[in-house]
């Protein structure tokens, strides 16, 4: 199986198919939509956002996402409704507005 | 080497629709060691939250390849992984240990002192959200004194362990805590940590909103609250110096922190102490033995240049 050498000794191929074990690929909705667990909506005010990107790096979930202006918006098929991008913006210009539930 | 927002790139890092409560600390830090290390990582965990955000087969809920592993054995299995990549030529591949508080101080203790030991070339995050809450909240040996966990249901009677202490002892190259209410801080450790070869060992404090029972808007500014009343100060040890984080270096002074109480009032966890003036003594008095500690290592860990030739023998 030896197909070289390296500093460290020889460089080993990987056998084909040795795992039968099933693997799992990252894939989104691994949860399913977890859109659905939603209670309040995160509503960006655009005006009043300075661009911080604060919201951007605290969301847990990756749904809040940057434009090529850095403006943000939000994923609203994943995006779970903590409320962490609004309490970390400075300037109050997300809003959490409750879910109109969907049965209506 | 700061890290600015803006020099992050735009890709998305995370994977949306995970199983992870809303809130996640540990979304949140798995995420950032995107941010820091790249695409070039493999993640090892034990049995934990990150067994179960994962989501069911055959999609994963984290964006990183994965071996799962039984909790007593995560270190050696990073170990042994390491070993098998420098066999195959390839040096670019970081193999980071993800694992929880109790994966690591109590169950996963043994394995990742030997790995300490032998300084394998791996990278050991711990995640500590200060309880088992993937089993359903029961403490563990890093829940701080007078938390509530469903084991101890009138508030724990013993002291957090001081983990990163222990690796400090262990005379590896790299240890560190972290805070994902400092996420700037985290990602800059991380990619100092990449940079040394060895036994790495980074502890993220993570405040858990199901656990710790506090609204999960709040996790962000709970882990600043932590760091604010100098519960959990944010060091590095690097190869034989000692230094406070400059998020932490405030704090140093207990006039400038902020009082402990608004910390716990926040966390459902210690509403039975939070009128008990004598227990939250014992959390004060707790506090300042842990920055007694802080000031002697920084003393210690500040040494000569031979000194420092000498400590740094892993580099």
């Amino acid at each position: 199986m030896s197909v070289g050498k390296s500093a460290r000794g020889p460089i080993v191929e990987a056998p084909v198919g040795f795992f039968a074990a099933p693997v799992s690929h990252p894939a989104p909705g691994a949860a399913g939509k977890t859109g659905t667990w939603r209670d309040y909506r995160p509503v960006i005010n655009e005006e009043k956002c300075v661009k911080c990107l604060l919201c951007w790096l605290y969301c847990p979930e990756d749904t809040i996402l940057r434009r090529e202006d850095d403006m943000v918006y939000v994923d609203y098929e994943y995006c779970k409704g903590c409320g962490i991008c609004a309490s970390v913006c400075p300037v109050n210009a997300i809003e959490m507005v409750p879910e109109r539930g969907g049965l209506e | 080497m700061v890290v600015r927002i803006q020099d992050l790139p735009r890709r998305r890092y995370g994977m949306p629709g995970n199983a992870a409560c809303p809130g996640c600390p540990e979304a949140m830090g798995l995420r950032y060691i995107k941010m820091a290390l790249g695409d070039n990582v493999v993640l090892v965990i034990p049995a934990g939250c990150s067994s179960v955000i994962q989501g069911i087969w055959p999609k994963s809920g984290i964006n990183f390849p994965i071996l799962n592993i039984v909790f007593a054995s995560a270190a050696s299995a990073a170990a042994g992984m390491k070993a098998a990549f420098e066999m195959m030529g390839r040096d670019d591949v970081h193999v980071v240990v993800w694992a929880g508080d109790g994966g690591t101080a109590d169950i996963g203790f043994q394995s990742m002192s030997g790995a300490a030991e032998r300084n394998d070339d791996i990278i050991y995050i711990v995640a500590d959200n200060e309880a088992y809450m993937n089993t359903g909240i029961q403490r563990s040996g890093l829940t701080p004194y007078g938390a509530w966990t469903t084991t101890t249901p009138l508030g724990k009677k013993e002291h957090k362990k001081n983990l990163p202490f222990i690796m400090i002892a262990h005379d590896v190259p790299y240890v560190a805590t972290a805070s994902v209410g400092y996420p700037h801080d985290f990602i800059e450790k991380l990619r100092k940590a990449a940079k040394i070869r060895g036994f790495r060992y980074i502890h993220l404090h993570a405040p858990d909103p199901v656990g710790w029972r506090f609204d999960p808007s709040l996790t962000p500014k709970v882990a600043q609250l932590a760091v604010k009343t100098g519960m959990w100060p944010l060091f590095e040890y690097d190869r034989g110096v000692f230094r406070l984080s400059p998020f932490s270096k405030p704090y140093k002074d207990p006039s400038k922190r902020t009082p402990i109480i608004e910390y716990l009032k926040l966390q459902g966890r210690f509403r039975h102490i939070i009128d008990k003036p004598e227990e939250i003594k014992k959390l004060e008095e707790y506090v300042d033995r842990l920055w007694y500690w802080i000031d002697a290592l920084e003393k210690a860990f500040n040494p000569s240049e031979k000194a420092r030739e000498l400590l740094s023998r892993h580099a």
